[in-house]
């Protein structure tokens, strides 16, 4: 073998080193559950989560005063929806010239179509109505297309995921991209992956969607969170969840 | 008689509530922060040359609302379950490093690793970003607590 050849083998080896396929790299939090929890997670009647599934699937044939509801269009249990446009979640919109979360995209539905009261982000009904539809997908691959309109929310939520806060001091990927798998005190520090979310956490003892999530953290960081639904936290989940791009969905999870 | 000796009693104490909450207030109001500077990754300096007590020092790191130590480090605590491994182990921390580099770490670990995820418990507020409202301004631990965990840390031995 002359040098320039190994010089060449030996490149091509530490490229695979420093640049491993990107699938090994992403794990779904479920990888860091012990197995007890993982039952719980995979049985039905076990997983608390389901709860709030439950209680969305309800919400979802619950008539308005004109007897119109979401499952007027999209079938009583929701088989009319596309499972594999619910894993693309967050999308562009071309009409409003913005990004639309999953959350964002029922409350616009039912707050247009049907004749209810305006359903808030940060309502628990919102909640349920998301727990259920993405429960839909359930086994569905995560799939967010980010190189096209999607992109510089895409870069601004990579921004903020690396921007250090609070009085902790700490940014999302340190601990997440750095530390996952390690412990802290006995929790399990996981990816942060999204694709269980809405899940059910054990320290917070409830069901808690995307922006919910981020709230929880950023009070752990001793930061002022943002609103739910805010462009901050709308431009986090467009970053999150195409970094989870080729994972499951969850929903509804368990985690840490 | 009574009566008006009541009526006294309710205006006094009317009178002396507000007086001693806005003591309580000047007593609790934002510490001041005792600069500090490094030097060969130490801080000689005692923070506001303040003497550090082991015994409190050990109670804030156990804390989970103060120093959390035990979050992401192994300690000697054998009262104590599930201790993090996010950092080293420290027991006999104190026989690898002097009190000065012991009391950087605890200050500002990001002297030695600028991706480092302790928090910098005596970092100067204005490096940081959106601060819980209710503690801008303030550092993680006081002076007094990190003289208190860096008295500690130099028992380990």
């Amino acid at each position: 073998m002359n040098k320039q050849c190994r010089i060449c083998c030996l490149s091509l080896v530490s490229l695979t080193v420093v640049f491993p396929v990107r699938a090994e790299l992403v794990k779904s939090g479920y990888e860091y559950l012990t197995p007890e929890m993982q039952a719980m997670q995979d049985d039905d009647f076990g997983n608390p989560g389901m709860i709030v599934v439950d209680q969305g699937a309800a919400l979802f044939i619950q008539p308005d005063g004109e007897g119109k509801s979401c499952g007027s269009c999209h079938g009583e249990d929701g088989s009319k929806l596309d499972t594999k446009q619910l894993a693309r979640y967050p999308v562009y919109n071309e009409q409003l010239k913005q990004p639309l979360t999953l959350r964002q995209r029922i409350i616009l539905c039912r707050n247009t179509l049907l004749n209810v009261p305006a359903l808030e982000y940060a309502d628990q009904e919102a909640l349920q109505l998301e727990a259920f539809v993405r429960h839909l997908a359930h086994g569905e691959t995560v799939d967010v297309d980010v190189s096209g309109p999607l992109a510089p929310y895409y870069r601004a939520g990579e921004t903020l995921f690396r921007s250090r806060y609070g009085q902790v001091d700490i940014a999302c990927h340190q601990c997440h991209d750095y530390h996952a798998g390690k412990n802290f005190r006995g929790q399990v520090l996981t990816q942060g992956q999204t694709n269980g979310l809405p899940a059910y956490r054990f320290t917070e003892g409830q069901v808690a969607g995307t922006h919910e999530r981020f709230t929880q953290c950023l009070s752990k960081l001793r930061a002022e969170p943002y609103a739910p639904g805010s462009d901050e936290y709308v431009n986090l989940e467009v970053y999150m969840n195409a970094r989870s791009n080729g994972l499951k969905i969850e929903t509804p999870a368990i985690r840490y | 008689m009574i009566q008006t000796r009541l009526a006294w009693l309710v205006v006094l104490l009317l009178w002396a509530l507000p007086l001693s909450e806005s003591a309580r207030a000047a007593e609790s109001g934002p510490p001041s922060y005792f600069a500090w500077k490094a030097e060969n990754f130490a801080i000689e300096e005692p923070l506001g040359g303040m003497v550090g007590d082991p015994v409190r020092g050990r109670a804030i790191a156990a804390d989970q609302m103060r120093g959390n130590c035990l979050a992401c480090h192994q300690l000697p605590f054998v009262e104590e379950k599930f201790h993090g491994n996010l950092g080293p182990p420290l027991a006999g921390i104190a026989s690898r490093q002097q009190v000065g580099m012991i009391r950087l770490h605890v200050v500002d670990q990001s002297r030695f690793n600028p991706e480092t995820v302790m928090p910098g418990f005596y970092r100067p507020a204005q490096q940081l970003n959106r601060v819980e409202k209710k503690l801008e301004g303030k550092t993680f631990l006081s002076a007094q607590d990190i003289e208190d965990v860096v008295a500690w840390l130099a028992t380990l031995k």
